[in-house]
This record gives C-alpha cells, sequence and structure tokens, in this order.
C-alpha cells in the first residue's frame, strides 16, 4: 500500500509499504478514504519529537472502512464506516474507566520511553514517535486500528467525510480546550493560534456559552476565517506591542476568564523575545518554545484558567509560575480524551449544530502528501487544513 | 487515646493497620524466606568481609596517592613537617619515597585488587620505618635537631607504625580474597535483586488465581520458554539461554497465602538459583489490586555463570518493569498489546511488516 512516510526532518515521502495485519485480537484494518495533516505532524516534520525512526508512517486523522476485524471485536462489521480517534485506549483500566483515555495504561508498548521522559506514559498515539508506541500512522491506504472495539465511532451515509474526519481530533481536541475553561455566563475567552484546533476551540467555547471569543494569530487569513466563519474577535498580534495589554483594552482591565494555547511548542512572536527562545530552542537549552503560553498566562484574569491543548514535548524556559501562584490561576491541560466526546459531538454534526468542513482550504490525493506538509508548514496558499484522500 | 493520627481519626484505621495492609509482609518475610535452609549466610558475611578488604584497598591506594604527590611536588615542605630537616638529598630521597607510594596507590587502586600491592606498601612502610629510625638516632650523633624537630619525627613514625597495620590487615584480607576459588568472584555472584509494582483494574482474587497457576507466567515473563506445574507445590522452569541454550531449574512454592502472597525459589543445585515473592494488596478505593513483585537470582559459577549473568543483569530491572506491565496487560485486556515498532525485535521504522503474521 502507499503510505506517508517521515524520511527525516523536513522530509515526508510517499512510499510503498506492506499492508497491515491482524496482530491483536482486539485489531481492526481500515481502508482510509479520508486522512488529514494535524498541526501536530508538523513538530513531527520540523523534528521536534524525539524518536523518530526513518520511515515511520505518518497520520493520526483517519477515517474509512473496516475491511478485516480481529476475533475480539464484536461491535464491528467489515464493510462499517468509521472515524478512528487519534489516543489509543484499551476501555479496561483505570484511566480508560474514569474517561480519561489519552492516559490509557495498557495501549503503549514503549511506555519505558515515554516514562524515562516524562515519569508516566500516557497513551499509544498512531504515527506519532516511538515514544508513543510505534503505531503505523493513517496517511496512508490502509491502517491496522488496536481496541477496535473501543475507539473507533460509526457513522451514518448520510455525512460526508469531510463533515465528521475531524472527530479523529481536532474538533475533540478543541472542544475540550474550551470545556477545560469551565465557562460561565458573560465569560471572555481567548484563543491563541488560529489554526485548525484554534477554530474549533473558538466554536466549543461559543457551543459552552462564551460571551466573547478574541482570537490571536499572526496570518490575516486565519483571524479571518476565526471572524467570519466563528465569530471571534480577533489580534494580530504583529500589529500590537503587547497582548497582554490589547487584551486588557479588550476586557476592561480585567483580562480574559480563560485562556487557551492551541499554539504549542513552535510559538512564533515578534522581536526579542522570539529570538531568544529560538537560539534556546536550537541549542537544545530548552525542547519547546512556551511564548503562547507565558502570553496566555500573563493575560488571564485573576483566579481564571489557562487551558493548554497546543503540543509540549519536553521542557520549557521561563514559565511565569509567580503569575499563576499568586494570581488563584488554574492550569488544566491533556492530549484529548477523544473517545470521550466523539458520540455527544457527532450528534451536534447530525443536529446541524455545527459543520466542521470549514476549516478545510486543501484537498489533495494522498500521493500528494509532501506537497501538503509543504503548505501547511509555510502557510502558503492560504492553508488552514489539507485532507488527503486515498 | 489521644495519640491517633489524624489519618487514624479520619480513615478510622490505625498505623499498624495501613502497614500491614501495604506491607503485607512480604519484604521481610521474603528475606527470612531467603535465609532458611540454603545455607547462604556464610558466603554473605564472607563477602562482606571481602567488600571490606576492597574498601581499605581503595583508602589506601588514595592515601598512597596523595602522599606521593605531596612527596614528588613538595619534598621540602614534607621533610621539615616530620622534622628531619631540608637538604638536597633528602630532597631527592623525599621525591625517591613519592615515586614509591605513587606507584603502590595505583596498583591499589587497579581492579581486580590484588594483594601483592598490599604487601608491596607493607615493605615500603618497612623502609620508611627504618629511614625514620636512622633520623632519629642520627641526633644522638650530635647534629644539630632541636627538641621540636624530634617530636615531629617521632609523631611521623607513630603514624607509620598504625599505617603500617592496617597494610598488612589489607594484605591479608586480600590474598584471602586472591585464594578463593572463581565461584565467589563477588562480581559474577552478586546476586541480581529486583522489584517492582503496578495497579491491576481487576479484584484481588483474579489476579491472585492468575499468578497462582505458575504455567501462566511465560505469558507476560517473556524471557521464560515454559513453566511446567509439578507435583506438591514444585515446578519445572525453561528459559532461553545464552546462545540459544535453554536453562533449566526445578522451583517449589515456599510460602502461598490465598490472595495475598505467592513465594517461590529454586531447588538447591539449580543452574541459577533463584528466588521469588509476589504479594496482592486490594488498591484503595476500588483501584483494583496492587502487586509487588520482588525477584532475586544467583547466577551460576564460571564463564557460562558470567555470561547468564550478563543475560539477567542486563536491564534486569526494566525486564521486570515490562513484565508486570506485561501481566497488567493480560488481565486487563486479555493479552499484550504490539505495535509495528515493538512487534518485531531491533530498531526499525513503524510501518507494517508482512513477515510479522
Amino acid at each position: 500500500m502507499k503510505a506517508t512516510c517521515w524520511m527525516g526532518k523536513k522530509k515526508v515521502e510517499v512510499r510503498d509499504v506492506p499492508d497491515p495485519k491482524i496482530l491483536n485480537s482486539r485489531d481492526a484494518i481500515v481502508r482510509i478514504t479520508s486522512t488529514a495533516i494535524c498541526g501536530s505532524d508538523l513538530h513531527l516534520y520540523n523534528g521536534f519529537v524525539p524518536s523518530m525512526e526513518k520511515g515511520d508512517v505518518l497520520g493520526h486523522e483517519f477515517m474509512g472502512e473496516v475491511v478485516e476485524v480481529g476475533r475480539g471485536v464484536k461491535n464491528l462489521q467489515v464493510g462499517d464506516r468509521v472515524v478512528v480517534p487519534f489516543p489509543i485506549a484499551c476501555g479496561h483500566c483505570n484511566a480508560c474507566n474514569a474517561q480519561m483515555y489519552s492516559l490509557c495504561e495498557n495501549s503503549n508498548p514503549n511506555a519505558w520511553m515515554a516514562e524515562s521522559l516524562w515519569g508516566h506514559s500516557p497513551c499509544g498515539i498512531f504515527g506519532y514517535s516511538h515514544l508513543l508506541g510505534g503505531f503505523a500512522g493513517g496517511q496512508a491506504e490502509y491502517a491496522r486500528v488496536p481496541f477496535a472495539d473501543v475507539g473507533p465511532v460509526k457513522v451514518d451515509d448520510g455525512l460526508s467525510d469531510d463533515q465528521v474526519l475531524f472527530l479523529s481530533d481536532i474538533f475533540p481536541t478543541g472542544y475540550m480546550g474550551a470545556e477545560m475553561c469551565d465557562i460561565k455566563p458573560g465569560d471572555v475567552i481567548a484563543v491563541w493560534g488560529a489554526g485548525p484546533v484554534g477554530q474549533f476551540a473558538i466554536a466549543s467555547a461559543f457551543m459552552l456559552g462564551a460571551e466573547r471569543v478574541i482570537a490571536i494569530d499572526r496570518f490575516p487569513y486565519r483571524l479571518r476565517m476565526a471572524r467570519e466563519k466563528c465569530g471571534a474577535e480577533v489580534i494580530n498580534y504583529e500589529e500590537v506591542d503587547s497582548v497582554p495589554e490589547a487584551l486588557k483594552e479588550l476586557t476592561g482591565g480585567r483580562g480574559p476568564d480563560a485562556c487557551i494555547d492551541a499554539v504549542g511548542l513552535e510559538a512564533h512572536a515578534h522581536g526579542v523575545k522570539f529570538a531568544y527562545d529560538k537560539v534556546k530552542q536550537m541549542t537544545r537549552m530548552e525542547t519547546d518554545r512556551p511564548i503562547a503560553l507565558r502570553e496566555a498566562i500573563m493575560s488571564c484574569r485573576n483566579g481564571g484558567t489557562v487551558s493548554v491543548i497546543g503540543v509540549y514535548g519536553g521542557f520549557i524556559d521561563k514559565f511565569p509560575m509567580g503569575a499563576v501562584m499568586n494570581r488563584s490561576l488554574t492550569i488544566k491541560t491533556g492530549q484529548c480524551h477523544v473517545q470521550r466526546y466523539m458520540q455527544p459531538l457527532l450528534e451536534r454534526i447530525r443536529n446541524g449544530d455545527i459543520d466542521p468542513s470549514f476549516v478545510i482550504t486543501h484537498r489533495l490525493r494522498l500521493e500528494d502528501a509532501p506537497k501538503g506538509y509543504d503548505m501547511f508548514v509555510h502557510k502558503t496558499d492560504q492553508c488552514e487544513k489539507v485532507v488527503l484522500s486515498a | 487515646m489521644g495519640a491517633a493520627t489524624i489519618a487514624e481519626r479520619y480513615t478510622g484505621r490505625s498505623d499498624g493497620q495501613r502497614e500491614r495492609q501495604y506491607d503485607n509482609g512480604w519484604r521481610h518475610s521474603y528475606n527470612d524466606g531467603n535465609a532458611r535452609g540454603s545455607g547462604r549466610a556464610r558466603p554473605r558475611t564472607r563477602r562482606a568481609r571481602l567488600k571490606q578488604g576492597d574498601m581499605l584497598a581503595t583508602s589506601l591506594g588514595w592515601f598512597s596517592v596523595g602522599l606521593g604527590l605531596t612527596q614528588v611536588i613538595a619534598p621540602g615542605i614534607l621533610s621539615r613537617s616530620i622534622g628531619i630537616g631540608e637538604s638536597t638529598t633528602s630532597r631527592s630521597t623525599m621525591r625517591a619515597l613519592g615515586i614509591r607510594e605513587l606507584t603502590a596507590g595505583i596498583g591499589l587502586l587497579a581492579r581486580p585488587t590484588t594483594a601483592a600491592w598490599a604487601w608491596a606498601r607493607v615493605i615500603g612502610d618497612t623502609m620508611d620505618l627504618l629511614l625514620l629510625g636512622k633520623t632519629l638516632a642520627s641526633t644522638d650523633k650530635g647534629r644539630s635537631r632541636t627538641f621540636k624537630g624530634r617530636s615531629r619525627t617521632l609523631a611521623a613514625t607513630a603514624a607509620v607504625v598504625g599505617v603500617s597495620a592496617l597494610d598488612v590487615w589489607c594484605a591479608q584480607q586480600l590474598r584471602r580474597q586472591d585464594r578463593m576459588p572463581m565461584t565467589d568472584e563477588p562480581k559474577s555472584r552478586d546476586a541480581i535483586h529486583v522489584e517492582r509494582s503496578i495497579t491491576v483494574n481487576c479484584p484481588v482474587e483474579e489476579v491472585y488465581t492468575f499468578w497462582h497457576d505458575l504455567g501462566n507466567l511465560p505469558r507476560f515473563m517473556r524471557h521464560l520458554q515454559s513453566v511446567h506445574v509439578l507435583s506438591n507445590g514444585r515446578s519445572h522452569w525453561v528459559t532461553e539461554g545464552p546462545g540459544g541454550k535453554t536453562v533449566e531449574w526445578d522451583a517449589e512454592v515456599t510460602d502461598d497465602r490465598p490472595n495475598e502472597r505467592i513465594a517461590w525459589r529454586s531447588l538447591p543445585g539449580s543452574q541459577v538459583d533463584n528466588a521469588g515473592v509476589v504479594s496482592f494488596v486490594p488498591a484503595p478505593g476500588d483501584r483494583g489490586t496492587e502487586v509487588h513483585v520482588e525477584l532475586q537470582y544467583r547466577p551460576p559459577a564460571g564463564a557460562v555463570g558470567a555470561t547468564i549473568a550478563k543475560l539477567f543483569h542486563r536491564d534486569a530491572g526494566q525486564q521486570i518493569a515490562d513484565d508486570v506491565r506485561a501481566f497488567k496487560q493480560v488481565l486487563e485486556t486479555g493479552e499484550i498489546v504490539v505495535s509495528d515498532a515493538t512487534v518485531r525485535p531491533g530498531p526499525h521504522p513503524a510501518q507494517p511488516d508482512w513477515r510479522s503474521a
């Protein structure tokens, strides 16, 4: 089959690799109809996630048709149309019982690697480094889906791939980011990053009752999408001196009630701040550039919540813990527990509350994945979200 | 009353109760079981004594290096401090002695330590004592020596006598160690001891029952090929040894308390002397069962033994960590989860592979 392979830093190729097979009894094999490139794939692409091997199959947002099931899978049948959540979860451990699926205690066969970096291991993730399991990903023609009796959700034919594909990651991720803000009537929410996850965080914040949402980015086309499709107010951080000051002005001096970091470890800024973190990251004195996170903390109102859904990998520098402690801030974070949100969000799509396909700007064939990565990473042709079809 | 801790007041459980619940006696009784009927106490103390010999050799080695360096670098200062005055002769003698000290010191620090270097120090000590004696005697021949100088020389002599005693004792310890047959060479004979805990989301009865059938062990202890349960609490264990050869031994269950604890050990004369104990403790708040595993291996003597030791030693801690995780997976999900990267050994990309089928 054809699969998108990581071939080193800033290099992906679509190569012929063997077809996947059932390896565990609760596996299913899915023939992929649609798959997407995620912003977090760019962290792999740019070489910021350790434990990648040349030839790793990428991709963790995918859906398709079940073509084979293991003997332990009773709820799926060949021919079912399913969306596959990116966290692999067993459904039986304490974390899964608590619906903390991305913390599944059984799905990372390389848990020891993650433990050495992070203390404990989260779940395994498709196509996302050996540290997170070493599972072949879904930017391919077929994928093996472990614990297929727990993760994949069946979707009816009435909805298109474009409408339901993002249940695999970015819609639930944005939704969880907003949910962690514990939104009360009148709340103003600020969202750093108007990429696809940021857009869904904005949309979800409104769904959960936010009064206003303010989006922060530097690309006018992304801010336009946030304003026109989601109804956010916008700040282009390259046009203001200080984001926290701008947010103060927009909120009567209070600051946003909650701040969502939908940027993560490769944040940009202008001026000295950016140079400082870029140099530290390049010299391996920090692994992540926490520029958006620092701003989110400094901007948040006293007693507010900082919700972190952007991906971080290792260690950061100049973390304003003094602000967090002295101003009673709450930080909530996590890889999305996608399985928890798939059914309710599928309902919202069915009801017509939201059509997630609004973020798609480019549809390419699987063979053109390298072009998709290039456009997405360089933000050329107003690229917001690339969907690949096999 | 009145002595209740806050925890006791709020949990209604005494510290003693909690200790018992968590500790379950597994650690202490394991050690008891360890010494029982194995004649292990003697070699252990002998080894401890040998270790002392090594430690002393190290201390003396560093002492020699320090003294030797001082003698070579600052012979004048040292000569004055032991009251023999400075002269070209005394300085060059001091330097020569320094080189001797350095040589003996390095010899003692090198591993494996041999008694020869400690004896070399004893000979050196004798030489020093002779020289000091000569210095003390020379005062009587009218050399201009002060009372202060004489008392310094006497103090130095006393110090050398003390160090000599240590050198002799160290040499004897090391000689005994040299004479030991290879089987007691501490490096290959040191027991490998590993402990690991994990919480399994299943009732304690289920977890105990699964482990109690020792035939299940190879399902999660991946270095084991098979465990066959024989009669009267005995079992036959087969594991993959070095070079694809199998290593086998018989073991017996030494303690079996339903839903609490299982302990086993290899029978005397086994190729790999080993013992294990697993305890099961209900995790608080319906979190399932805490499983505490403790294993100990004592590899056999000789070159084969050393290879086996390496085999078991190599990430012994990591291996048991993988094993208990696999145990949890088998109980919670029915099997061990594999990925494209872990289904085959060795580093390779996370890519499906037809060979894995």
